[in-house]
């Protein structure tokens, strides 16, 4: 993505020496950079193309599920689509998406600094997550693995497909996510120009910065978790195996450890990035900027506590049940803060209804009732019921794509002209953002009454009864995938011939609008000194310091 | 009402009293949730309209919360999740408290079948037969992979370990047919892991077991179920004794009281067993089932740590057996029969 | 920066820094949140450690006395002293004199050497009296215990045979470079690290041998 703009773009205001053509515009200068922007665009590009590989598994799962026997393939490829879908979508997708991608372009812009900490380590993060990608796509290849993203033993252990690619490219996925973690921790703490206090921080800082806390803390366990697995099947040492008197749940307590806090590593930094839009677009002080700052914190630590409500069928003393029970309660309390802060902050703000805020509005929406479900799943009794069926699929994509992906949708959008110095078409986009709003509810409320229903997840076949709601969510998916094809593609248009969108666009006081579209490699000529925070609205907040004025808002195509 | 809301939600038909109360739960949490939001979103729409942007040159106020407004944030969903919590927590306790007078069948999973077997016989593949309004306790263990034993109607779901025994347990109280599920990813035919539980009036039920107890194949309703299999009807206790004298128990476990290489095994069952450790455990089917897949684990007082493990020697159905014939071996009441009121104190009993 | 004979302080400051002070609080950040995460590795195999030798206490006991806890004991004092010469290593490199870092870093190079030396002895008993993990144990202790508890021993006392490589590798190259004069008085973070990682893989030791050999 090298756009050449002309001689009349410049004068709108395209800076013309950016990190897209300088030091150099060739392959190569990209392959071995040390700049944080290229970087995360080539994170942005690798994750997207994850998303659509993960999306098309989801396509023919839904295609498979549109008749109650076989349609399309047949069980064992259905069983190794759903595990390879759930894969994708995670460890390729989300994990790095919105962290390694926007978080990588904008940290050390919002933080006033040249570059993350250790440039060399963060190209090193990039290139081990193709690794692990390659790995793990190798396993995907030669035949796959069917055990579900849990990977439970010991069915992963005895089973006769690839498990163990998928296994190491996790594994070597975790040290990518690993490596981003530390450099981000370390970058937020020595990196921060003059005047940028804590208590100045940019939400989407203090957001990214709790993700990395859990990053670097959680994922060395589940490293470790999916060793065991692969030794376990690679020499049948019997440390999960019933038969020479492992424990098959220890595996689960492992693996839940990881991955329950990791599903806050998937929501912090859609959290992240809506703090930021509601404020651009409500042109508004975030109401309550230390609750939200400290929520994300304490969703950070007590989510690590919460692990065992994965386990509430699996024969665990109600005791302990229990106590995992209660703590997810707890857990939620810092989510809703979030979410009552954001209300509030449209309390006589000034709100225009563009791309990015029209993704806002789905993500409460989504979060609200993902939410609201996850903490019913942690009362207890009703887990009985619903554990493993497709009340909990509806739940979590509730919140990973409903709550995530409509954040990462919104952050393409908010972003864009930042990082590639050009405007999309805001009438393709509010279209696009209707159909995938709707064609989400179509495809996943259904999931909640077959839940209901009974309907047990990883069915490659079901009784009659499940049939109709079952159509509804597929005729649901096509829409929303119609939706998010429109967005790539006018994307990538804009990308080459969108409308010059100037430094700031958005009229944003967010510190990395103070540079020039796109922006230079060193970020700032001169090292900026920070005199407020950067969510503050109001007549008496000192204008956009050290740097460029408002530009007027942008023509469109 | 009760109704209705079922429908609305679509939620299978509520097969036992506890379905019923936790249905009322659901209802609970969905309607609290969907007012939760309702205001949440009334609120937000509120602001779109009376806040939208008016001209370029907008600024706005500085608005900042008071400390109220956070404590109400934190009190709000709190309050509300706690008493969920508060309604949830001892339905699911109660889940795993069996009555003491509650029937026993043992279920095994396997890659894709499940296996039923009532203490006293007979076994069945597939179909679960229960007696309606009489409490049934489910004792699950797993041959190879991990299952989950699910029976919508019922809102009950139980995990099935190899090498290890789960329970649960229900009193059903219509007579009908309803869906098995396994709901734990087992492998490729995890989706055809069917199975049909099918609840009897009492009498009907006595009657049918005591036939296939006598050795009688009989389909007991108007219409079999197409690949539903009753074994040949055979007495856990019998087989357990046969499996007892093949495995070599009997060379170091006497039926009669005397003491041998290893404890003797009458009226072993239900006694506190004094551990070489000084603890004392009650041999109850837990118990007997660990003594015998993991002797090590506690031996019992004045006795040598000799006794091999049997675990993959014995398959949970055998394990099954020999359980069901210790406990037969009481000076009481020896022989077969039913199993006694089990002794299972996972957690303390309830009043 | 390889040979540069006496390095001026700035030589050192990377571009995106704007003082040395910073980068080295940086790189000394990192290299402890580093050191975080391979703590949790470790605690990972130690919780499951834990949790066996809680369900097979017995087994767990008889198969731990028949380790060689007099080797476990000397591999203890070989670590700690090459510790402290680590730390002896780094005190001259606060100095500004390579050379002595060099000797010093060498002299605890060996002492790895020895440590992995014994390692092998007693790895290598274990494999002729067939005290090996899972379905390999052909040992005579009776029980699902023994081989559970070879399976974690080869797994924990493994994994920090290979930290102890990596850590060797790491004080070979820094201390080579520290002896031809690659850092200042003003800058000798890199070695500061390496000493750091070499106390990490000390440490670490220092919590299996109890936990393996003596309970
Ligand atoms: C980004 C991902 C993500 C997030 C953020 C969450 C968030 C939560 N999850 Fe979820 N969850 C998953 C992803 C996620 N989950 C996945 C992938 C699985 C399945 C794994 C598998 O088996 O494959 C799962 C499964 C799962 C289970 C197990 C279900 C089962 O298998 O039986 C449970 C049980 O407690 C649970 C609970 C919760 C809770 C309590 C939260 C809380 O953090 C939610 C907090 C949010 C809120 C509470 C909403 C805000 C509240 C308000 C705005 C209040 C306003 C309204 C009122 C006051 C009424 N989740
Ligand atoms: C981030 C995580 C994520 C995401 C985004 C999705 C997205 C989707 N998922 Fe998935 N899903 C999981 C995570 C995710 N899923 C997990 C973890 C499981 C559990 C697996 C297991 O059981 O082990 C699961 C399981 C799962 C099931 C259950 C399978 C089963 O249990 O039998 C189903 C069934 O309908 C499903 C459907 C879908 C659908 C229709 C989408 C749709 O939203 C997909 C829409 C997306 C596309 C169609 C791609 C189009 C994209 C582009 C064209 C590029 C866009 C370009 C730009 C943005 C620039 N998913
Ligand atoms: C080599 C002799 C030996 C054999 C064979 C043997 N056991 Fe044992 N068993 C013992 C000893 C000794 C003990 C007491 C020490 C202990 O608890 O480990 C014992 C304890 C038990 C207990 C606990 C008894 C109590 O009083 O708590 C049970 C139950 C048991 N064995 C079942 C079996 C079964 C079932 C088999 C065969 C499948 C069997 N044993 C085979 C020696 C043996
Ligand atoms: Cu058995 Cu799924
Ligand atoms: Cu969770």
């Amino acid at each position: 993505m090298n756009p050449s703009p002309h001689a009349s773009e410049l004068a709108e205001g395209y800076a013309p020496r950016n990190y897209l053509n300088s030091p150099a515009t060739g392959l190569a200068s990209w392959l071995d950079t040390r700049d944080h922007k290229r970087i995360g665009v080539m994170f942005l590009v690798a994750t997207t193309i994850a998303l659509m590989l993960g999306g098309i598994f989801a396509l023919i799962i839904r295609v498979e599920l549109l008749t109650p026997g076989p349609t399309v393939v047949d069980a064992m490829t259905y069983n190794r689509l759903f595990t390879l879908h759930g894969v994708v979508m995670i460890f390729l997708f989300m994990i790095p998406a919105i962290p390694s991608g926007f978080g990588n372009f904008l940290l050390p812009l919002m933080l006033g600094a040249k570059d993350v900490a250790f440039p060399r380590l963060n190209l090193l993060s990039f290139y081990l997550y193709l690794a692990g990608a390659a790995v793990a796509l190798y396993g995907m290849v030669h035949g796959g693995a069917d055990t579900g993203w849990t990977f439970y033993t010991p069915y992963s252990t005895t089973t006769v497909t690839k498990v163990v690619p998928i296994l190491l490219g996790a594994f070597i996925l975790g040290f990518s996510s690993i490596l981003t973690g530390l450099n981000f921790i370390v970058t937020t703490h020595t990196m921060r120009a003059p005047g940028l206090t804590w208590g100045r921080l940019p939400l989407f800082v203090w957001s990214i910065y709790a993700t990395s806390v859990i990053q670097i803390l959680a994922t060395p366990v589940l490293g470790m978790t999916l060793l065991l697995v692969a030794v376990e099947r690679a020499f049948g040492w019997g440390i999960f195996d019933p038969a020479r008197g492992g424990d098959p749940v220890l595996f689960q307590h492992f693996f839940w450890f990881y991955s329950h806090p990791a599903v806050y590593i998937m929501v912090l930094p859609a959290m992240a990035v809506i703090s930021e839009v509601v404020c651009a677009f409500s042109r508004k002080n975030i109401f309550g900027y230390k609750a939200v700052a400290y929520s994300s914190l304490g969703i950070a630590f007590v989510g690590f506590f919460t692990w065992g409500h994965h386990l509430f069928t699996s024969g665990q003393s109600p005791l302990t049940g229990g106590v995992f029970g209660i703590l997810s309660m707890f857990v939620g309390i810092f989510t809703a803060i979030k979410v009552f802060n954001w209300t509030a902050t449209l309390y006589r703000g000034s709100i225009s209804f563009r791309t990015p805020f029209a993704y806002f509005v789905g993500f409460l929406f989504f979060l609200v009732f993902g939410g609201m479900t996850g903490i019913a799943l942690a009362t207890m009794s009703l887990d009985v019921h619903w554990h493993d069926t497709y009340f909990v699929v509806a739940h979590f994509h509730f919140i990973m794509v409903g709550a995530t992906m409509m954040a990462f949708l919104a952050a393409l959008h908010y972003w864009l002209p930042k990082i590639s110095g050009r405007m999309y078409p805001e009438g393709w986009g509010l279209v696009a953002a209707v159909m995938v709003v709707l064609g989400f509810n179509f495809t996943f409320i259904p999931q909640f009454l077959l839940g209901n229903e009974g309907m047990p997840r990883r069915y490659y076949a079901y009784p009659e009864r499940f049939w109709p709601l079952n159509v509804a969510s597929t005729a649901g998916a096509s829409v929303l995938a119609i939706g998010l094809f429109i967005v790539l593609v006018y994307v990538l248009v804009a990308l080459k011939w969108g409308p010059i969108a100037g430094p700031n666009p958005w009229r944003s006081r967010g510190f990395e609008w103070d540079t020039p579209s796109p922006p230079p490699p060193e970020n700032y000529e001169t090292t900026p000194v920070y005199t407020h925070g950067p969510h503050e609205y109001d007549e008496h907040a000192p204008g956009v310091p050290a740097g460029v004025p408002p530009s007027p808002e942008p023509r469109h195509v | 009402m009760n109704d209705l809301l079922r429908r609305i939600l679509f939620l299978p038909p509520q097969a036992s009293e506890y379905a019923r109360q936790v249905d009322a739960l659901h209802y609970f949490v969905i309607l609290t949730t969907m007012v939760g939001a309702a205001g949440v979103f009334a609120a937000a729409l509120y602001f779109f309209v009376r806040y939208r942007r008016r001209s370029d040159s907008d600024v706005t106020p500085h608005v900042a919360p008071r400390f109220v407004h956070e404590l109400l944030f934190v009190g709000g969903p709190l309050a509300l999740f706690v008493l969920w919590f508060a309604i949830g927590y001892p339905q699911y306790v109660r889940l795993s408290l069996p009555p003491k007078d509650a029937m026993d069948v043992y279920v095994q999973g396997k890659q894709w079948m499940w296996k039923f077997a009532y203490p006293g016989g007979p076994n069945a593949i597939d179909t679960l037969r229960v007696p309606a309004g009489r409490p049934v306790r489910l004792l699950i263990t797993s041959r190879d992979v991990i299952h989950s034993f699910f029976v919508p109607a019922l809102r009950v779901k139980q995990d099935a370990l190899p090498g290890r025994y789960t329970q649960t347990w229900f009193t059903a109280d219509r007579p009908g047919r309803y869906e098995i599920f396994c709901t734990e990813y087992c492998g490729l035919s995890h989706s055809s892991m069917l199975g049909q539980l099918v609840v009897m009036p009492p009498a009907e039920f006595d009657q049918w077991i005591a036939e296939q107890r006598r050795g009688l194949e009989v389909a007991q309703d108007s219409t079999p179920r197409p690949g539903e299999r009753v074994l040949p009807a055979s007495s856990l206790v019998d087989e357990g004794r046969r499996v007892a004298a093949e495995q070599g128990c009997l060379k170091c476990h006497s039926v009669d009281g005397t003491r041998h290489v290893g404890p003797t095994w009458s009226d072993l069952y239900g006694r506190d067993e004094r551990l070489a450790t000084g603890k004392t455990v009650q041999a109850d089917e837990a118990y007997l089932t660990k003594s015998m897949m993991d002797p090590a684990a506690d031996v019992v007082a004045g006795y040598q740590n000799v006794m091999p493990t049997y675990q993959g020697r014995l398959s949970p159905p055998e394990a099954a057996a020999i359980v069901e014939f210790i406990k037969s071996l009481r000076t009481s009441a020896l022989g077969a029969g039913p199993s006694e009121p089990p002794a299972y104190e996972s957690v303390p009993a309830r009043k | 920066m390889s040979d540069a004979t006496t390095p001026t302080a700035a030589s050192f400051l990377a571009h995106h820094f704007e003082s040395l002070e910073k980068q080295t609080h940086a790189a000394r950040l990192g290299m402890w949140l580093f050191l975080a995460t391979e703590v949790l590795l470790f605690t990972a195999l130690f919780a499951g450690y834990a949790v066996y030798r809680y369900l097979y206490a017995q087994d767990f006991a008889a198969a731990s006395r028949g380790l060689a806890t007099w080797i476990g004991l000397v591999n203890t004092i070989v670590l700690v002293s090459s510790s402290f010469t680590v730390a002896l290593g780094l005190h001259h490199a606060t100095r500004g004199d390579g050379k002595g870092t060099r000797t010093f870093f060498l002299l605890s190079f060996l002492m790895g050497l020895v440590f992995l030396g014994f390692k092998y002895v007693e790895y290598s008993h274990h494999f002729h009296a067939g005290e090996l993990p899972g379905r390999y144990y052909a040992g005579e202790l009776l029980g699902p215990g023994a081989p559970m508890f070879y399976a974690l021993y080869f797994l924990i006392t493994g994994l920090h045979g290979v930290h102890v490589v990596v850590g060797m590798t790491v004080l070979a190259v820094i201390g080579w470079r520290a002896g031809r004069g690659a850092y200042a008085r003003a800058y000798h973070v890199p070695v500061e690290l390496a000493g750091l990682y070499w106390h990490l893989v000390d440490l670490i030791w220092i919590f299996v041998f109890p936990l393996i050999y003596l309970i």
